[in-house]
């Protein structure tokens, strides 16, 4: 924070995990390994976007998947009803998602600790089950893509490539995002909202305006993701777009690397999707998947609350100028 | 809609209403008395639903007889886990407490699709049907109200007529004032949480004497444990009561002017609204 | 002379309880105001009234010559209002630099984060810190945290600063200390309301005395016509021969 044009570590370390993790399936244009790196991507944005709220502004949601749910519904929508090109459905899914967090914002977020979580539950289970209703957006059934849309795309399989280029953008730029919030005036008031939000009013920050500022910033990047997930899905329906499970997932993501700081979420988000898929696909654990991560995160709670990298940063101060 | 049917899905609603608020009973008893929202209560009712049907298919061992194992298991269990995980997090950040007893959701839900699988139960157990004038009434739901009002009675005994009871009340009020009095207000606490266990459990049971269920199903009663919590107030237990009749008259009314579907976006806006307006509750006293 | 703040018979209730009665008071520009009385006088929550973080429902004040009645605490600091509190509040988690950055950046000149951290190195000289500037808040020892609360206050560059009893729990060297930032703050053309029930400290320091009881104000005046006052001395005092030890302290 000292002197804006010196060398950053933290920044270039972060952005180098996350461009190693986009590169890695691209030399060999491998299909499998693309999947991989796809999901992985996916948790970092959703980690990375939330602790804006969670790790620097102090407020605990469990609703963070509404956010990708409407982004992307918004997307397929155009995608399909108008034949609206990709980087436009992108776009407005991200502005839906903002939308929504900036006429949120103000009324939910004046609540406190567990209501602010408990309310968070509440707007993602009537988004759900008013979506379920929803004819435009297909009610129950949902919206599901014609084949033909991949074709300005050079077909399915070249579309998938153009999903993964652009996922690998949306989370550099995230991280990005996320390092330079931190290290803004925005984030210093964030992060005095954490602290103390009494005090942070009486020291003159607008807490309400900065807290839904925050909201909305954590609210975009999920709206687009949610376009590019359910495009290459191919469909999109109300049980997928708004299971209340990705949004908890997310935050042991954040708990798992660490709460407020740039590097936590990029490793929790590699670290529970890695073992995620190890579980999946191992024939011991194939079964009891959700057993073991909810083991895991029962540890990291009762044992290191501060999450893996916030346990690195008190334990070896020198750490903290490289893992920000 | 003749009179008679409105009356019968109101009857239906209010019954099943009561279910509904034994299960928020125990969410808001743990609310109220430690501050834990907890994430697991879901994962339990489904528990209950299992425990009271194994027990009855397997041993043919009459339901409500079973239920009563289930509540003793519940009780128990629940003081277990407050053990285990609840005590070492009791004073941390809020988000552990709901964080820990998702966890502990999780591992039940996992342990529960590993042995059980995904697929519906139906214990097959009636009771016939009671007609009183033009409403017709299944005997199960009837008795399960019933079983819950029983319940709701004792509990009430426990919490005003006993001295574990009244420290219950105490610590709920003031946790450091009541240790300073000499409460030992570990033990409370896992009682509570025992309590409030056993009362998911039960309405579990209750549920599987009358509808099919699967290790999911817990999760909707959960959700309907917290609409009913905010509408009778958080950590006010008779309110519960109250918040799942009103739940249970909705549901029971709602469907007759509007697509069944439409009912639980109601619902969730309602449960938004209270908690925006009144945090407290509706039936709250207690401002927060 | 100009009053930079006017509060004129400000009443606040919190239910059945009234807390605040009848409050009429001006302060002049460059002074330092003493609020004393006893505990649960209502002292803390005139600080509260003042600065927004409670709306009276009775009488008006006027900040800098503006309506102040229904402003939230962080328009109160824009417009030049900075507090102490009593239960000091660091920002744990955040650095000690970053704090007093913190209270540069939001109050009133509204800094950006460069000036911001010039005028924290600057204030943890003034206030006499003594702590790494990158040392978690959280780490710092009672007196040390009342400074850094001082500075945090202090880097907004406000016009008229609400002190609640920095000097409690202090040493007595640690007071002495205190007492000269606070005059050197004067010095800078700050106008200060303080809290205290360190007499010896308030009666040196202050130009005015404001005696609070049960809400009400009691005695206004210089710090020795007001401990005479027998008002004050019932009130507050209690015993007529705690005055005269005051005095003789004083």
């Amino acid at each position: 924070m000292n002197k804006i044009a010196s060398f950053h570590p933290g920044l270039w370390l972060a952005l180098a995990v996350v461009a190693a993790i986009g590169i890695w399936p691209i030399p060999a244009q491998d299909a499998a390994l693309r999947e991989v790196s796809f999901t992985v991507l996916i948790a970092i944005v959703m980690a990375t976007s939330l602790n804006v709220l969670m790790g620097y502004t102090g407020y605990v949601s469990f609703g963070h998947v509404v956010f990708y749910g409407l982004g992307g519904y918004v997307g397929m929508y155009l995608l399909n009803d108008y034949h609206a090109p990709l980087p436009l459905a992108i776009l407005a899914g991200g502005a839906a998602a903002g939308l929504l967090a900036f006429l949120l914002g103000k009324a939910i977020l004046k609540l406190r600790g567990a209501y602010f979580a408990l309310v968070t539950i509440g707007v993602n289970e009537a988004m759900r089950t008013f979506i379920s209703n929803f004819e435009p957006f297909g009610a129950s059934t949902g919206i599901a893509l014609q084949f033909s849309v991949y074709g300005a795309y050079g077909g399915a399989k070249q579309a998938l490539w153009v999903v993964y280029y652009t996922i690998v953008g949306l989370a550099l730029f995230g991280v990005l995002a996320s390092y330079l919030i931190r290290h803004s005036k925005f984030g210093l008031g964030l992060m005095t909202i954490r602290e103390d939000e009494d005090a942070a009013e009486v020291m003159g920050i607008v807490t309400p305006n900065t807290k839904t500022l925050a909201f909305v910033a954590s609210a975009i990047l999920p709206g687009m993701v949610g376009v590019l997930f359910f495009f290459k899905n191919g469909n999109v329906e109300p049980g997928d777009a708004f299971r209340l499970g990705v949004s908890i997932e997310t935050l042991v993501m954040i708990m798992l690397g660490g709460q407020g700081t740039v590097m936590g979420p990029i490793l929790g988000a590699l670290g529970y999707q890695r073992l995620r898929g190890f579980l999946l696909t191992s024939p011991i654990f194939k079964n009891a998947q959700l057993v073991v991560a909810g083991i895991l995160l029962l540890l990291i709670v009762l044992f290191i609350p501060a999450g893996a990298v916030g346990w690195l940063r008190q334990r070896f101060a020198w750490l903290r100028k490289v893992l920000a | 809609m003749n009179p008679g049917g409105i009356l019968t899905s109101l009857m239906d609603g209010l019954l099943i209403g009561v279910v509904y608020g034994i299960a928020a009973m125990g969410l808001t008893l743990i609310w109220g008395v430690m501050r834990v929202i907890n994430l697991a209560h879901g994962a339990i009712i489904s528990l209950g639903m299992f425990g009271v049907y194994l027990i009855f298919t397997n041993f043919g061992i009459h339901p409500y007889l079973a239920l009563l194992l289930v509540a003793l298991a519940g009780l128990l269990f629940g003081m277990l886990i407050y053990y285990i995980t609840i005590a070492r997090v009791i004073n941390a950040p809020y988000l552990s407490t709901l964080l820990a007893t998702f966890a502990i959701n999780m591992i039940f839900i996992g342990l529960g699709t590993a042995v059980f699988t995904t697929t519906p139960r139906d214990a097959g157990f009636s009771l016939g049907n009671v007609s009183l004038g033009p409403v017709t009434l299944q005997g199960t739901r009837l008795v399960a109200a019933l079983v819950t009002l029983l319940v709701t009675g004792g509990l009430y005994f426990f919490l005003y007529r006993t001295r574990p009871g009244k420290f219950v009340r105490a610590v709920a009020n003031n946790r450091a004032a009541a240790e300073l009095m000499g409460i030992p207000s570990a033990r409370i606490l896992a009682l509570s949480f025992g309590i409030g266990t056993m009362l998911a459990a039960i309405a579990g049971g209750l549920i599987a004497t009358f509808f099919s269920f699967n290790i999911l199903s817990g999760d909707i009663y959960q959700q309907k444990s917290f609409i009913i919590g905010v509408l009778g107030g958080l950590g006010n237990p008779v309110g519960a009561l109250l918040g799942g009749l009103i739940l249970g008259a909705l549901e029971g009314l709602l469907p007759l002017v509007m697509p069944n579907t439409w009912v639980p976006v109601i619902e969730f806006v309602l449960f938004i609204v209270i908690l925006l307006v009144r945090p407290s509750g509706l039936l709250g006293g207690k401002s927060e | 002379m100009t009053h930079i703040l006017e509060v004129d018979r400000v009443g606040k209730r919190f239910g059945g309880l009234q807390a605040l009665t009848n409050i009429t008071f001006n302060l002049e520009e460059g002074e330092i105001l003493g609020l004393i009385g006893p505990n649960g006088a209502g002292k803390t929550t005139l600080f509260n009234t003042i600065n927004g973080v409670y709306s009276p429902e009775e009488g008006t004040i006027l900040f800098r010559g503006k309506n102040v009645v229904g402003h939230k605490p962080y328009e109160m600091a824009k417009m030049g209002m900075s507090r102490t509190h009593q239960i000091v509040r660091p920002l744990k988690d955040l650095t000690v630099r970053e704090n007093i950055m913190a209270g540069a950046c939001f109050g009133h000149e509204n800094h950006n984060l460069l000036a911001a951290g010039r005028i924290a190195d600057e204030m943890m000289g003034f206030a006499g810190i003594k702590a790494k500037p990158d040392q978690l808040a959280g780490s710092l020892n009672v007196a040390q945290k009342k400074r850094l609360e001082m500075a945090r206050a202090l880097a907004a560059h406000p016009k008229l600063l609400l002190l609640d009893e920095v000097l409690a729990g202090l040493t007595p060297s640690e007071i002495d200390g205190m007492i000269k930032t606070i005059l050197d703050i004067r010095k800078q053309g700050v106008t200060i309301i303080m809290i205290e029930h360190v007499m010896k400290a308030i009666m040196n320091v202050s130009d005015h005395l404001l005696v609070l009881d049960y809400g009400q104000k009691i005695a206004e005046g210089q710090p020795e016509e007001v401990v005479h006052n027998e008002r004050v001395v019932e009130a507050y005092l209690g015993d007529p021969n705690m005055a005269r030890r005051l005095m003789e302290e004083a």
